[in-house]
């Protein structure tokens, strides 16, 4: 991990910081006449090196959410299902969040590590069509924590986009953890080279959540990332004994629909809330399989329509534009 | 106002407490929120240190809106909920000016204002100070430990999780995190524990059911108690109203008030 070199000290801010070469840290360290040179901060190379990988993958996806806990990982693996179930189409979801990868279990791979072999950055398959990659398959043990800094993080996620044999795709959906930091900051680093479709922004209905989702926006907006759309997860609940709904996370300021209002953002659903997804979810199975007729699949579904269509209406612009 | 500040702005803070978790929107700073309040229901002086830099929830839980925070002689002034100063709180939501800018920061900025929140911010007398946490195991909790490890003892963490395994998942990474940087585990939380239908009282078990328990027997910590989902305390949170004082018979006061009183009889007899 280039990031980090192996002769540096415990708080090595990485190399290419801003601070490489001039922290407290940096007292002592062999490197620290190049870092504070500048000469580290060259342009990565990796950014061309990913750039070219993508060449081969025709649609990028990143699911975001300032707020943790709203259902990015959930949306992120039923949107792999839901464009993997045309065979026809090659689908991969990369799971960058280092600190709690979801992904692996969402997706039926857990316990999918492969022991002794932490170097390994084959992509494990759910389908034939559909790959999967996440640090939980460089784990060997469930309890095991990745207690890193950002540095070291960054360099997991370059070595995740330039170093992993994804092959011809059609779409690559990246999930990613809460928060506007380091591996948000790599991703699209590490990816400004590659054309990324856009960001869909994954909230709840309430004020606390959209608060946060705010400051996300305001971030793809300061790093030229598009955004597709926001879709608004567990959007009320309706009570399987007496069909009442409550609004158990209440929209108290308007929720998605007024903040897409407010910030011209396509609103692109709303997902109530269904004991059976987190059921889905905890088993590794497909909650569009296993309960195909509830609101909530429909409301994926429609989702997922409208993100391809977006997708392919960039490609015929792009297209005629060229 | 001159304060006595031997030994540094922690000097007077009788108990340290982190809330943790691996997983994100499990309720850290709900809770963090509500234990507070029931803390000084209780009779106790409470302070709130908010290190989720990215998106930091507690001012708008505490209605504290967007006051100025001003510098004394011993650092930053934290900002009071009441006259009585029984409530404070720090959080970065207070330094920024526009409260929709994002702080896109790579963690050794992150680490840096998290080590000036610890040291510079002049608590005064406290019975306990809370510190709420982002999901995770990185630069904020690693900053937070360590900084705090320098200047006074911390009692532990509480650590919360919803019942599903994506959740408790995550939370048995923390509990490697805390085992290694040496932090004692003060109990678990489970959070969202079942949804009782205001219309007719059945219950649903929303994010699944029981995974909080078994993961404290799993991983031999003390299982603190549950939460329920009550729309009536996320209303509240939402409107920064203080759900101990609307609504102190409900089921969910109760609960959150049995696990402080756990939690304070714990850190006051380790």
């Amino acid at each position: 991990m280039a990031d980090i070199p192996s002769d540096a000290p415990q708080h090595c801010p990485g190399t290419a910081s801003e601070q490489a070469g001039k922290t407290s840290a940096c007292q002592g360290c062999p490197n620290q006449n190049l870092c504070s040179s500048g000469a580290t901060k060259a342009p990565d190379p990796a950014i061309e090196e990913i750039a070219e990988k993508m060449l081969t993958v025709k649609h990028k996806i990143l699911v975001l959410s300032g707020k943790g806990g709203v259902g990015k990982s959930t949306f992120s693996a039923h949107l792999a299902h839901a464009l993997a179930s045309d065979a026809t189409k090659e689908v991969a979801l990369l799971d960058v969040d280092i600190c709690g990868p979801s992904i692996p279990r969402i997706m039926g791979l857990e316990g999918e590590q492969v022991a002794g072999l932490s170097l390994c950055l084959s992509p494990r398959y759910v389908e034939d069509n559909l790959a999967v990659m996440s640090i939980g398959f460089l784990l060997s043990s469930p309890d095991d924590a990745v207690i890193w800094r950002g540095p070291k993080k960054n360099g997991m996620i370059k070595q995740f986009l330039r170093d992993v044999d994804w092959g011809e795709l059609d779409y690559l959906i990246v999930d990613t953890p809460p928060g506007t930091s380091d591996e948000h900051l790599s991703i699209v680093q590490y990816l400004s080279s590659a054309r990324i479709d856009g960001a869909v922004i994954i909230t709840t209905p309430q004020e606390v959540s959209l608060q946060d989702v705010r400051k996300e926006i305001r971030f793809c907006q300061k790093v030229q990332l598009p955004i597709i759309g926001v879709v608004e997860n567990m959007s009320g609940f309706v009570c399987p004994k007496c069909k009442n709904t409550s609004q158990i996370f209440p929209p108290t300021t308007g929720g998605a629909e007024r903040m897409c209002e407010e910030m011209n953002l396509t609103l692109l659903g709303r997902v109530p809330l269904d004991p059976r997804i987190g059921k889905s979810c905890d088993e590794g199975k497909s909650f569009l399989t296993e309960v195909p007729d509830s609101p909530a699949a429909a409301a994926y579904h429609s989702i997922v329509q409208s993100i391809q269509a977006y997708c392919l209406s960039h490609v015929t612009r792009e297209e005629s534009a060229g | 106002m001159e304060e006595n500040n031997e030994g540094g702005n922690l000097a007077q803070v009788q108990h340290v407490v982190l809330i943790l978790s691996g997983k994100g929107g499990v309720g850290k700073s709900t809770l963090t929120t509500e234990l507070a309040l029931a803390l000084r229901h209780s009779g106790k002086k409470v302070g709130i240190l908010d290190v989720d830099l990215c998106g930091p929830s507690i001012p708008r839980m505490l209605s504290v809106g967007k006051p100025e925070v001003h510098q004394c002689d011993l650092g930053w002034v934290p900002v009071y909920t009441d006259a009585q100063k029984s409530l404070a709180l720090m959080s970065i939501g207070f330094l920024l000016e526009d409260p929709d800018e994002a702080v896109v920061w790579r963690g050794p900025k992150k680490t840096a204002l998290i080590g000036q929140f610890v040291s510079d911010v002049a608590w005064g007398e406290l019975d306990v100070l809370l510190v709420d946490t982002p999901p995770g195991t990185s630069d904020e909790h690693l900053a937070v430990l360590e900084n705090l490890k320098k200047q006074h003892k911390v009692d532990g963490a509480i650590l919360i999780t919803t019942p599903q395994a994506v959740s408790t998942g995550d939370v048995r990474r923390e509990i490697t995190f805390c085992k290694k940087t040496g932090l004692r585990i003060l109990g678990i939380v489970e959070n969202m524990s079942g949804f009782v239908c205001p219309h007719c009282s059945e219950c649903s078990n929303i994010f699944s059911k029981g995974g909080g328990e078994e993961l404290a027997k799993l991983t031999g910590s003390v299982y603190l108690g549950s939460v329920p989902l009550d729309p009536l305390l996320t209303t509240s949170i939402e409107e920064g109203k203080d759900f101990i004082q609307t609504f102190p018979d409900s089921a969910t006061f109760s609960a959150i008030n049995s696990i402080a009183q756990t939690l304070l009889t714990s850190i006051q007899n380790p």
